[in-house]
Protein backbone atom coordinates (compact mmCIF):
# COMPACT_ATOMS: atom_id res chain seq x y z
CA UNK A 1 0.00 0.00 0.00
CA UNK A 2 1.11 3.59 -0.89
CA UNK A 3 2.41 6.12 1.46
CA UNK A 4 0.13 8.91 0.86
CA UNK A 5 -3.05 7.73 -1.18
CA UNK A 6 -5.36 10.99 -2.04
CA UNK A 7 -8.98 10.42 -3.40
CA UNK A 8 -11.18 13.17 -5.44
CA UNK A 9 -9.64 15.63 -3.09
CA UNK A 10 -11.17 19.05 -4.04
CA UNK A 11 -11.82 22.41 -2.40
CA UNK A 12 -14.21 25.29 -3.32
CA UNK A 13 -13.63 28.42 -1.85
CA UNK A 14 -17.02 30.54 -2.03
CA UNK A 15 -17.77 29.74 -5.89
CA UNK A 16 -14.50 28.96 -6.93
CA UNK A 17 -13.10 25.34 -7.46
CA UNK A 18 -9.83 25.69 -6.72
CA UNK A 19 -8.81 21.80 -6.89
CA UNK A 20 -11.02 19.58 -8.26
CA UNK A 21 -10.83 15.94 -8.10
CA UNK A 22 -7.33 15.40 -7.02
CA UNK A 23 -5.61 12.09 -7.16
CA UNK A 24 -2.45 10.71 -5.81
CA UNK A 25 -0.59 7.64 -4.99
CA UNK A 26 2.71 8.22 -3.45
CA UNK A 27 4.81 4.70 -2.81
CA UNK A 28 6.84 4.90 0.29
CA UNK A 29 10.87 6.60 -0.54
CA UNK A 30 9.69 7.74 -4.10
CA UNK A 31 11.18 11.91 -4.87
CA UNK A 32 7.45 12.97 -6.28
CA UNK A 33 6.84 16.12 -8.18
CA UNK A 34 3.90 18.04 -8.81
CA UNK A 35 3.88 20.77 -11.01
CA UNK A 36 1.76 23.02 -13.44
CA UNK A 37 1.22 26.78 -14.28
CA UNK A 38 0.94 29.45 -11.93
CA UNK A 39 -2.72 29.39 -10.58
CA UNK A 40 -2.88 25.91 -10.91
CA UNK A 41 -3.72 24.79 -7.27
CA UNK A 42 -0.23 23.30 -6.18
CA UNK A 43 -0.16 24.84 -3.19
CA UNK A 44 -3.55 24.76 -2.23
CA UNK A 45 -3.35 20.57 -2.28
CA UNK A 46 -0.13 21.43 -0.13
CA UNK A 47 -2.30 23.30 2.24
CA UNK A 48 -4.89 20.75 2.05
CA UNK A 49 -2.57 18.04 3.29
CA UNK A 50 -1.09 19.76 5.91
CA UNK A 51 -4.48 20.82 7.15
CA UNK A 52 -4.18 24.80 7.00
CA UNK A 53 -7.08 24.22 5.04
CA UNK A 54 -10.16 22.08 5.36
CA UNK A 55 -11.08 19.82 1.88
CA UNK A 56 -15.00 20.04 0.97
CA UNK A 57 -14.49 16.59 0.01
CA UNK A 58 -12.22 13.77 -0.39
CA UNK A 59 -9.78 11.75 1.68
CA UNK A 60 -6.06 12.16 2.57
CA UNK A 61 -4.86 8.58 3.78
CA UNK A 62 -1.58 8.84 5.08
CA UNK A 63 -0.01 5.08 6.40
CA UNK A 64 -3.76 4.22 6.48
CA UNK A 65 -4.97 6.48 8.35
CA UNK A 66 -6.98 9.59 7.31
CA UNK A 67 -5.92 12.74 8.19
CA UNK A 68 -8.65 15.12 7.15
CA UNK A 69 -10.33 16.90 9.65
CA UNK A 70 -6.99 17.36 11.94
CA UNK A 71 -5.17 20.10 12.73
CA UNK A 72 -1.90 20.87 11.46
CA UNK A 73 -0.25 20.15 14.76
CA UNK A 74 -1.81 17.28 14.55
CA UNK A 75 -0.93 16.09 11.12
CA UNK A 76 2.40 17.63 11.69
CA UNK A 77 2.91 14.88 14.43
CA UNK A 78 0.78 12.52 12.46
CA UNK A 79 4.00 12.67 9.90
CA UNK A 80 3.31 15.33 7.34
CA UNK A 81 6.39 18.28 7.55
CA UNK A 82 6.31 20.86 4.64
CA UNK A 83 8.51 24.28 4.08
CA UNK A 84 6.90 27.13 2.57
CA UNK A 85 7.30 29.03 -1.16
CA UNK A 86 7.98 31.97 0.84
CA UNK A 87 10.47 31.31 3.61
CA UNK A 88 8.71 31.15 7.06
CA UNK A 89 11.72 30.99 9.61
CA UNK A 90 11.41 32.15 13.47
CA UNK A 91 13.92 35.12 12.22
CA UNK A 92 14.72 36.35 15.91
CA UNK A 93 15.20 32.64 16.79
CA UNK A 94 19.10 31.78 16.22
CA UNK A 95 19.32 28.61 13.59
CA UNK A 96 19.62 26.01 16.18
CA UNK A 97 16.13 27.41 18.03
CA UNK A 98 14.60 27.18 14.66
CA UNK A 99 15.56 23.32 14.36
CA UNK A 100 14.67 22.72 18.19
CA UNK A 101 11.38 24.26 18.09
CA UNK A 102 10.44 21.78 15.17
CA UNK A 103 11.87 18.93 17.73
CA UNK A 104 9.17 20.03 20.21
CA UNK A 105 7.10 16.76 20.01
CA UNK A 106 10.13 14.37 20.21
CA UNK A 107 11.03 15.51 23.72
CA UNK A 108 9.64 15.70 26.65
CA UNK A 109 9.87 17.38 30.11
CA UNK A 110 7.07 18.58 32.78
CA UNK A 111 7.65 22.30 33.07
CA UNK A 112 8.15 21.31 36.90
CA UNK A 113 11.23 19.78 35.95
CA UNK A 114 12.32 22.84 33.52
CA UNK A 115 11.19 25.31 36.66
CA UNK A 116 13.26 23.40 39.18
CA UNK A 117 16.02 22.96 36.70
CA UNK A 118 16.24 19.12 37.34
CA UNK A 119 18.68 16.76 35.81
CA UNK A 120 15.99 15.47 33.21
CA UNK A 121 15.16 19.00 31.97
CA UNK A 122 19.34 19.29 31.39
CA UNK A 123 19.65 15.92 30.02
CA UNK A 124 16.19 16.50 27.81
CA UNK A 125 18.06 19.80 26.31
CA UNK A 126 21.56 18.38 26.07
CA UNK A 127 19.55 15.59 23.79
CA UNK A 128 17.85 17.96 21.99
CA UNK A 129 20.81 20.20 21.14
CA UNK A 130 22.74 17.16 19.98
CA UNK A 131 19.91 16.27 17.71
CA UNK A 132 19.32 19.49 16.04
CA UNK A 133 23.37 19.81 15.52
CA UNK A 134 23.05 16.79 14.07
CA UNK A 135 20.15 17.85 11.57
CA UNK A 136 22.23 20.97 11.00
CA UNK A 137 25.53 18.96 10.12
CA UNK A 138 23.95 17.43 6.88
CA UNK A 139 23.21 20.25 6.00
CA UNK A 140 26.80 21.64 6.29
CA UNK A 141 25.34 24.25 8.70
CA UNK A 142 26.28 23.21 12.54
CA UNK A 143 28.83 26.16 12.34
CA UNK A 144 25.74 28.49 12.23
CA UNK A 145 23.98 27.21 14.82
CA UNK A 146 24.28 30.06 17.05
CA UNK A 147 23.50 33.00 14.01
CA UNK A 148 20.22 34.68 14.16
CA UNK A 149 18.15 32.74 11.69
CA UNK A 150 17.24 35.89 9.50
CA UNK A 151 20.52 36.78 8.98
CA UNK A 152 21.80 34.06 7.10
CA UNK A 153 21.80 34.29 3.19
CA UNK A 154 19.04 33.14 1.13
CA UNK A 155 20.17 30.44 -0.24
CA UNK A 156 20.89 29.00 3.49
CA UNK A 157 17.66 30.21 4.74
CA UNK A 158 15.50 27.40 2.46
CA UNK A 159 18.27 25.03 3.62
CA UNK A 160 17.24 25.83 7.16
CA UNK A 161 14.02 25.48 6.63
CA UNK A 162 14.42 21.79 4.68
CA UNK A 163 16.04 21.22 8.34
CA UNK A 164 13.57 22.56 10.40
CA UNK A 165 10.94 20.52 8.70
CA UNK A 166 13.25 17.32 9.29
CA UNK A 167 13.09 17.86 12.73
CA UNK A 168 9.16 17.30 12.70
CA UNK A 169 10.94 13.46 11.99
CA UNK A 170 8.58 13.02 8.97
CA UNK A 171 6.85 10.08 7.27
CA UNK A 172 6.35 12.41 4.28
CA UNK A 173 8.06 15.86 3.34
CA UNK A 174 6.47 18.54 0.94
CA UNK A 175 8.90 20.77 -0.47
CA UNK A 176 7.40 24.19 -1.91
CA UNK A 177 9.45 25.71 -4.39
CA UNK A 178 12.64 24.69 -2.56
CA UNK A 179 15.04 26.34 -5.66
CA UNK A 180 12.69 29.36 -6.05
CA UNK A 181 15.34 32.78 -6.47
CA UNK A 182 18.45 30.06 -6.12
CA UNK A 183 21.14 30.35 -9.08
CA UNK A 184 22.13 27.78 -11.06
CA UNK A 185 24.81 26.87 -8.95
CA UNK A 186 22.32 26.44 -6.20
CA UNK A 187 20.11 24.52 -7.14
CA UNK A 188 22.24 21.97 -8.32
CA UNK A 189 23.27 21.67 -5.01
CA UNK A 190 19.67 21.64 -3.85
CA UNK A 191 19.29 18.61 -5.84
CA UNK A 192 22.20 16.47 -4.37
CA UNK A 193 20.95 17.70 -0.86
CA UNK A 194 17.11 16.70 -1.99
CA UNK A 195 18.18 12.87 -2.62
CA UNK A 196 20.81 12.55 0.16
CA UNK A 197 18.15 13.71 2.31
CA UNK A 198 15.57 10.88 1.24
CA UNK A 199 18.17 8.32 1.60
CA UNK A 200 19.55 9.34 4.64
CA UNK A 201 16.42 10.39 6.57
CA UNK A 202 14.53 7.23 5.09
CA UNK A 203 11.31 9.43 3.74
CA UNK A 204 9.33 10.08 1.00
CA UNK A 205 9.61 13.91 -0.37
CA UNK A 206 6.72 15.35 -2.63
CA UNK A 207 8.02 18.60 -3.96
CA UNK A 208 6.47 21.40 -6.06
CA UNK A 209 8.80 23.15 -8.47
CA UNK A 210 8.60 24.87 -12.02
CA UNK A 211 12.85 24.42 -12.37
CA UNK A 212 12.24 21.39 -14.57
CA UNK A 213 15.67 20.72 -14.62
CA UNK A 214 15.81 19.85 -11.22
CA UNK A 215 12.12 18.39 -11.53
CA UNK A 216 13.55 16.31 -14.03
CA UNK A 217 16.89 15.82 -12.65
CA UNK A 218 15.59 13.81 -9.30
CA UNK A 219 11.25 12.89 -9.24
CA UNK A 220 10.49 9.70 -10.22
CA UNK A 221 7.19 10.64 -11.26
CA UNK A 222 5.56 13.57 -11.68
CA UNK A 223 1.45 14.95 -11.39
CA UNK A 224 0.30 17.58 -13.39
CA UNK A 225 -1.63 20.55 -12.11
CA UNK A 226 -3.64 22.78 -14.24
CA UNK A 227 -7.13 24.83 -13.17
CA UNK A 228 -7.10 22.52 -10.27
CA UNK A 229 -7.48 19.38 -11.71
CA UNK A 230 -4.75 16.57 -12.67
CA UNK A 231 -3.57 16.88 -16.31
CA UNK A 232 -1.50 13.72 -16.66
CA UNK A 233 0.78 11.64 -14.09
CA UNK A 234 3.66 10.00 -14.82
CA UNK A 235 7.30 9.46 -15.34
CA UNK A 236 9.00 12.66 -15.78
CA UNK A 237 9.96 11.22 -19.55
CA UNK A 238 6.57 11.12 -20.58
CA UNK A 239 5.05 13.93 -19.21
CA UNK A 240 7.56 16.65 -19.96
CA UNK A 241 6.82 15.36 -24.02
CA UNK A 242 3.64 15.15 -23.04
CA UNK A 243 1.86 17.52 -26.08
CA UNK A 244 -0.85 18.87 -23.39
CA UNK A 245 1.40 19.59 -21.15
CA UNK A 246 3.28 21.83 -23.41
CA UNK A 247 -0.02 23.50 -23.96
CA UNK A 248 -0.81 24.21 -20.52
CA UNK A 249 2.54 25.59 -20.11
CA UNK A 250 3.26 27.48 -23.22
CA UNK A 251 -0.39 27.99 -24.66
CA UNK A 252 -1.74 27.01 -28.19
CA UNK B 1 18.44 64.48 55.92
CA UNK B 2 21.03 65.52 52.98
CA UNK B 3 19.98 65.84 49.11
CA UNK B 4 21.62 62.96 48.08
CA UNK B 5 20.08 60.58 50.72
CA UNK B 6 16.70 61.99 49.76
CA UNK B 7 17.11 61.45 45.97
CA UNK B 8 18.26 58.06 46.65
CA UNK B 9 15.15 57.37 48.78
CA UNK B 10 12.60 58.38 45.56
CA UNK B 11 14.77 56.42 43.27
CA UNK B 12 14.53 53.14 45.04
CA UNK B 13 10.86 54.13 45.51
CA UNK B 14 10.67 54.25 42.26
CA UNK B 15 12.80 51.07 41.52
CA UNK B 16 9.79 49.44 43.97
CA UNK B 17 6.85 50.52 41.91
CA UNK B 18 8.55 50.40 38.92
CA UNK B 19 9.11 46.71 39.84
CA UNK B 20 5.53 46.12 39.78
CA UNK B 21 4.45 47.81 37.05
CA UNK B 22 7.34 45.72 35.30
CA UNK B 23 5.62 42.58 36.24
CA UNK B 24 2.53 43.54 35.08
CA UNK B 25 4.03 44.77 31.70
CA UNK B 26 4.92 41.59 31.24
CA UNK B 27 1.78 40.00 31.13
CA UNK B 28 0.28 42.65 28.63
CA UNK B 29 3.41 42.52 26.08
CA UNK B 30 3.47 38.36 26.29
CA UNK B 31 -0.40 38.44 25.20
CA UNK B 32 0.64 40.90 23.36
CA UNK B 33 3.13 38.96 21.26
CA UNK B 34 0.87 35.74 21.31
CA UNK B 35 -2.66 36.60 20.84
CA UNK B 36 -1.74 39.81 19.03
CA UNK B 37 -4.37 41.17 21.61
CA UNK B 38 -4.44 43.87 24.47
CA UNK B 39 -5.88 42.16 27.26
CA UNK B 40 -7.72 45.38 29.41
CA UNK B 41 -8.62 42.65 31.60
CA UNK B 42 -5.28 41.87 33.00
CA UNK B 43 -5.00 44.91 35.22
CA UNK B 44 -8.41 43.29 37.46
CA UNK B 45 -6.53 40.16 37.77
CA UNK B 46 -4.29 42.42 39.58
CA UNK B 47 -7.47 42.91 41.90
CA UNK B 48 -8.61 39.48 41.62
CA UNK B 49 -4.99 38.01 43.47
CA UNK B 50 -5.15 40.97 46.37
CA UNK B 51 -8.58 40.49 47.27
CA UNK B 52 -7.83 36.50 46.76
CA UNK B 53 -4.72 36.82 49.50
CA UNK B 54 -7.57 38.80 51.65
CA UNK B 55 -9.93 35.88 51.47
CA UNK B 56 -6.98 33.57 52.25
CA UNK B 57 -5.91 34.94 55.03
CA UNK B 58 -9.05 36.74 56.94
CA UNK B 59 -11.91 34.00 55.37
CA UNK B 60 -9.93 30.98 55.09
CA UNK B 61 -7.16 31.82 58.05
CA UNK B 62 -4.36 30.35 56.01
CA UNK B 63 -0.72 31.17 57.15
CA UNK B 64 0.72 34.17 54.54
CA UNK B 65 2.39 31.98 52.19
CA UNK B 66 -0.76 29.40 51.84
CA UNK B 67 -3.14 32.72 50.78
CA UNK B 68 -0.38 33.49 48.35
CA UNK B 69 -0.75 30.60 46.87
CA UNK B 70 -3.91 30.74 46.83
CA UNK B 71 -3.82 34.10 44.90
CA UNK B 72 -1.95 32.68 42.50
CA UNK B 73 -3.73 29.58 42.18
CA UNK B 74 -7.13 31.52 41.65
CA UNK B 75 -5.71 34.30 39.24
CA UNK B 76 -3.98 31.37 36.94
CA UNK B 77 -7.50 29.92 36.43
CA UNK B 78 -9.35 32.86 35.67
CA UNK B 79 -6.69 34.07 33.31
CA UNK B 80 -6.51 30.74 31.44
CA UNK B 81 -10.68 30.75 32.12
CA UNK B 82 -11.28 33.81 30.37
CA UNK B 83 -9.12 33.14 27.83
CA UNK B 84 -10.88 30.04 26.82
CA UNK B 85 -14.41 32.03 27.14
CA UNK B 86 -13.95 35.05 25.80
CA UNK B 87 -11.21 35.53 23.78
CA UNK B 88 -10.62 31.63 21.97
CA UNK B 89 -13.82 31.83 20.27
CA UNK B 90 -13.10 35.80 18.99
CA UNK B 91 -9.34 34.61 17.79
CA UNK B 92 -10.45 34.83 14.11
CA UNK B 93 -12.92 37.96 14.78
CA UNK B 94 -11.63 41.46 13.74
CA UNK B 95 -8.90 43.13 16.36
CA UNK B 96 -11.61 45.70 17.92
CA UNK B 97 -13.84 42.83 18.32
CA UNK B 98 -11.86 41.40 21.16
CA UNK B 99 -10.49 44.72 22.48
CA UNK B 100 -13.96 45.47 22.82
CA UNK B 101 -14.39 41.97 24.71
CA UNK B 102 -11.15 42.55 26.95
CA UNK B 103 -12.80 45.73 28.14
CA UNK B 104 -16.23 43.95 28.95
CA UNK B 105 -14.45 41.35 31.08
CA UNK B 106 -12.73 44.29 32.62
CA UNK B 107 -16.11 45.46 33.40
CA UNK B 108 -17.34 42.18 34.65
CA UNK B 109 -14.65 41.57 37.03
CA UNK B 110 -14.94 44.68 38.47
CA UNK B 111 -19.06 44.75 38.94
CA UNK B 112 -18.33 40.92 40.59
CA UNK B 113 -16.03 41.96 43.05
CA UNK B 114 -18.17 45.05 44.04
CA UNK B 115 -20.88 42.83 44.30
CA UNK B 116 -19.32 40.23 46.56
CA UNK B 117 -16.99 42.51 48.54
CA UNK B 118 -18.96 46.09 48.26
CA UNK B 119 -17.77 49.09 47.52
CA UNK B 120 -16.20 50.14 51.03
CA UNK B 121 -12.26 49.83 50.96
CA UNK B 122 -11.12 46.82 53.12
CA UNK B 123 -8.24 47.09 55.20
CA UNK B 124 -5.67 44.02 54.51
CA UNK B 125 -2.09 44.34 56.97
CA UNK B 126 0.95 43.73 54.96
CA UNK B 127 2.13 40.73 55.10
CA UNK B 128 5.89 41.71 55.45
CA UNK B 129 6.53 41.20 58.94
CA UNK B 130 10.29 43.03 59.18
CA UNK B 131 10.17 46.58 59.16
CA UNK B 132 12.74 47.33 56.85
CA UNK B 133 16.86 48.69 57.34
CA UNK B 134 18.31 51.87 57.69
CA UNK B 135 21.64 52.09 55.97
CA UNK B 136 23.79 55.41 55.66
CA UNK B 137 20.76 57.78 56.53
CA UNK B 138 18.97 55.89 53.89
CA UNK B 139 16.24 54.06 55.18
CA UNK B 140 13.99 51.19 53.25
CA UNK B 141 11.20 50.17 53.97
CA UNK B 142 10.45 45.78 54.64
CA UNK B 143 8.14 45.76 51.55
CA UNK B 144 10.40 47.45 49.34
CA UNK B 145 13.04 44.56 50.03
CA UNK B 146 10.10 42.34 49.48
CA UNK B 147 9.51 43.69 46.51
CA UNK B 148 12.32 44.45 45.24
CA UNK B 149 13.59 40.57 45.70
CA UNK B 150 10.15 39.33 44.45
CA UNK B 151 10.53 41.19 41.32
CA UNK B 152 14.07 40.58 40.12
CA UNK B 153 13.68 36.70 40.51
CA UNK B 154 10.09 36.60 38.66
CA UNK B 155 11.90 38.59 35.79
CA UNK B 156 15.06 36.61 35.94
CA UNK B 157 13.03 33.28 35.94
CA UNK B 158 10.67 34.70 33.09
CA UNK B 159 13.71 35.51 31.18
CA UNK B 160 15.37 32.10 31.70
CA UNK B 161 12.03 30.37 30.83
CA UNK B 162 11.32 31.86 27.44
CA UNK B 163 15.18 31.65 26.06
CA UNK B 164 16.06 28.10 27.83
CA UNK B 165 13.54 26.17 27.39
CA UNK B 166 10.99 24.19 24.99
CA UNK B 167 8.36 25.59 26.18
CA UNK B 168 9.39 29.57 26.08
CA UNK B 169 10.98 28.58 22.57
CA UNK B 170 7.47 27.25 21.58
CA UNK B 171 6.23 30.61 22.71
CA UNK B 172 8.72 32.62 21.01
CA UNK B 173 7.81 30.73 17.63
CA UNK B 174 4.28 31.01 18.23
CA UNK B 175 4.38 35.10 18.48
CA UNK B 176 6.74 35.17 15.41
CA UNK B 177 4.75 32.66 13.16
CA UNK B 178 1.58 31.23 14.32
CA UNK B 179 1.13 29.06 11.06
CA UNK B 180 4.27 28.15 10.53
CA UNK B 181 4.72 27.04 14.64
CA UNK B 182 1.63 24.73 13.98
CA UNK B 183 2.62 23.16 10.99
CA UNK B 184 6.15 22.64 13.39
CA UNK B 185 3.61 20.64 15.20
CA UNK B 186 3.17 22.84 18.16
CA UNK B 187 -0.33 23.15 20.15
CA UNK B 188 -1.04 26.76 20.15
CA UNK B 189 -4.07 26.69 21.97
CA UNK B 190 -1.51 25.00 24.81
CA UNK B 191 0.72 27.53 23.73
CA UNK B 192 -1.66 30.73 24.41
CA UNK B 193 -2.94 29.23 27.59
CA UNK B 194 0.57 28.70 28.57
CA UNK B 195 0.68 32.36 28.13
CA UNK B 196 -2.32 33.76 29.97
CA UNK B 197 -1.51 31.18 33.09
CA UNK B 198 1.88 32.77 33.32
CA UNK B 199 0.76 36.94 32.82
CA UNK B 200 -1.92 36.39 35.15
CA UNK B 201 0.40 34.73 38.40
CA UNK B 202 2.98 37.54 37.73
CA UNK B 203 -0.47 39.85 38.03
CA UNK B 204 -1.18 38.32 41.20
CA UNK B 205 2.05 38.45 42.48
CA UNK B 206 2.14 41.92 41.30
CA UNK B 207 -1.51 42.62 43.33
CA UNK B 208 0.10 41.22 46.20
CA UNK B 209 2.97 43.33 46.48
CA UNK B 210 0.54 46.73 45.39
CA UNK B 211 -1.71 45.86 47.79
CA UNK B 212 1.08 45.39 51.09
CA UNK B 213 2.10 48.55 49.73
CA UNK B 214 -0.85 50.48 50.35
CA UNK B 215 -3.17 48.36 52.26
CA UNK B 216 -6.40 48.79 50.80
CA UNK B 217 -8.68 46.40 48.94
CA UNK B 218 -11.37 48.42 46.41
CA UNK B 219 -12.79 46.58 43.32
CA UNK B 220 -11.21 49.63 40.94
CA UNK B 221 -7.67 49.39 42.88
CA UNK B 222 -6.18 47.46 39.68
CA UNK B 223 -7.45 49.88 37.30
CA UNK B 224 -4.53 52.61 37.55
CA UNK B 225 -1.09 50.25 37.93
CA UNK B 226 -2.98 48.26 34.98
CA UNK B 227 -3.36 51.32 32.51
CA UNK B 228 0.20 52.64 33.82
CA UNK B 229 1.89 48.98 33.31
CA UNK B 230 0.24 49.12 29.67
CA UNK B 231 2.03 52.55 29.30
CA UNK B 232 4.86 50.60 30.66
CA UNK B 233 4.64 47.86 27.82
CA UNK B 234 4.18 50.35 25.01
CA UNK B 235 7.02 52.43 26.26
CA UNK B 236 9.54 49.81 26.07
CA UNK B 237 7.95 47.85 22.75
CA UNK B 238 4.64 45.93 23.46
CA UNK B 239 5.87 42.24 22.36
CA UNK B 240 9.08 42.83 23.88
CA UNK B 241 10.19 41.44 27.16
CA UNK B 242 12.99 43.11 28.28
CA UNK B 243 11.36 46.09 26.46
CA UNK B 244 8.25 45.83 29.43
CA UNK B 245 11.13 45.29 32.32
CA UNK B 246 12.57 48.66 31.20
CA UNK B 247 9.77 50.71 30.56
CA UNK B 248 8.18 49.40 33.66
CA UNK B 249 11.10 50.28 36.13
CA UNK B 250 11.32 53.71 33.97
CA UNK B 251 8.09 54.57 34.25
CA UNK B 252 8.35 54.10 38.49
CA UNK B 253 11.46 56.06 38.42
CA UNK B 254 9.65 59.42 36.72
CA UNK B 255 6.57 58.92 38.79
CA UNK B 256 8.40 58.72 42.15
CA UNK B 257 10.91 61.36 41.27
CA UNK B 258 8.22 63.46 39.66
CA UNK B 259 5.98 62.92 42.72
CA UNK B 260 8.72 64.30 45.09
CA UNK B 261 10.34 66.93 42.82
CA UNK B 262 7.51 68.63 40.58
CA UNK B 263 4.30 68.27 42.04
CA UNK B 264 2.39 65.00 43.33
CA UNK B 265 -1.22 66.02 41.48
CA UNK B 266 0.99 66.54 37.92
CA UNK B 267 3.32 63.06 38.41
CA UNK B 268 0.09 61.05 36.74
CA UNK B 269 0.60 63.83 33.57
CA UNK B 270 4.11 63.42 33.14
CA UNK B 271 3.87 59.83 32.91
CA UNK B 272 1.37 60.07 30.33
CA UNK B 273 3.34 62.94 28.87
CA UNK B 274 6.55 60.80 28.24
CA UNK B 275 4.61 58.03 26.49
CA UNK B 276 3.38 60.45 23.84
CA UNK B 277 6.88 61.86 23.58
CA UNK B 278 8.35 58.66 23.35
CA UNK B 279 5.38 57.36 20.83
CA UNK B 280 6.59 60.29 18.73
CA UNK B 281 10.10 59.81 18.47
CA UNK B 282 10.27 56.16 18.67
CA UNK B 283 6.90 54.14 17.81
CA UNK B 284 7.72 51.23 18.49
CA UNK B 285 8.86 52.25 21.87
CA UNK B 286 12.44 51.98 23.21
CA UNK B 287 12.87 48.14 22.74
CA UNK B 288 10.54 47.66 20.36
CA UNK B 289 11.50 46.66 16.20
CA UNK B 290 9.52 47.85 13.44
CA UNK B 291 8.43 45.28 11.47
CA UNK B 292 8.96 46.09 7.97
CA UNK B 293 6.15 45.18 5.61
CA UNK B 294 7.54 43.39 2.12
CA UNK B 295 5.72 44.32 -0.60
Amino acid sequence: MALLEVKNLGISFGGLRAVDDFNISIEKGCLYGLIGPNGAGKTTVFNMLTGVYLPTDGSIILDGNNVVGKNPAQICQSGIARTFQNIRLFGKMSVLDNVKVALHNEYSYSLGSGILHLNKYKKTETAMNERALEILKVFDMNEQAHILSSNLPYGKQRKLEIARALATNPKLLLLDEPAAGMNPNETAELMDTISLIRDKFDITILLIEHDMKLVSGICEQLTVLNFGMVLTTGTPEAVLNDPEVVTAYLGE
Amino acid sequence: MGILQNILEQVINGLRSGSIYALIALGYTMVYGIAKMINFAHGDIIMVGAYALYVGLAIFHLPAVGAVLLSIAICTILGVGIERIAYKPLRSAQPLAVLITAIGVSFLLQSLSLLIFGATPIPQASIVGFDGIKIGGISISGITIVTLIVTTICMASLTWFINKTKLGSAMRAVSEDKGAAELMGIDVNKTISLTFAIGSALAAIAGILYVCQYQSLKPTLGAMPGIKAFVAAVLGGIGSVPGAMLGGIILGLIESLSKAYISTELSDAIVFGILVLVLLIKPSGLLGKIRKEKV
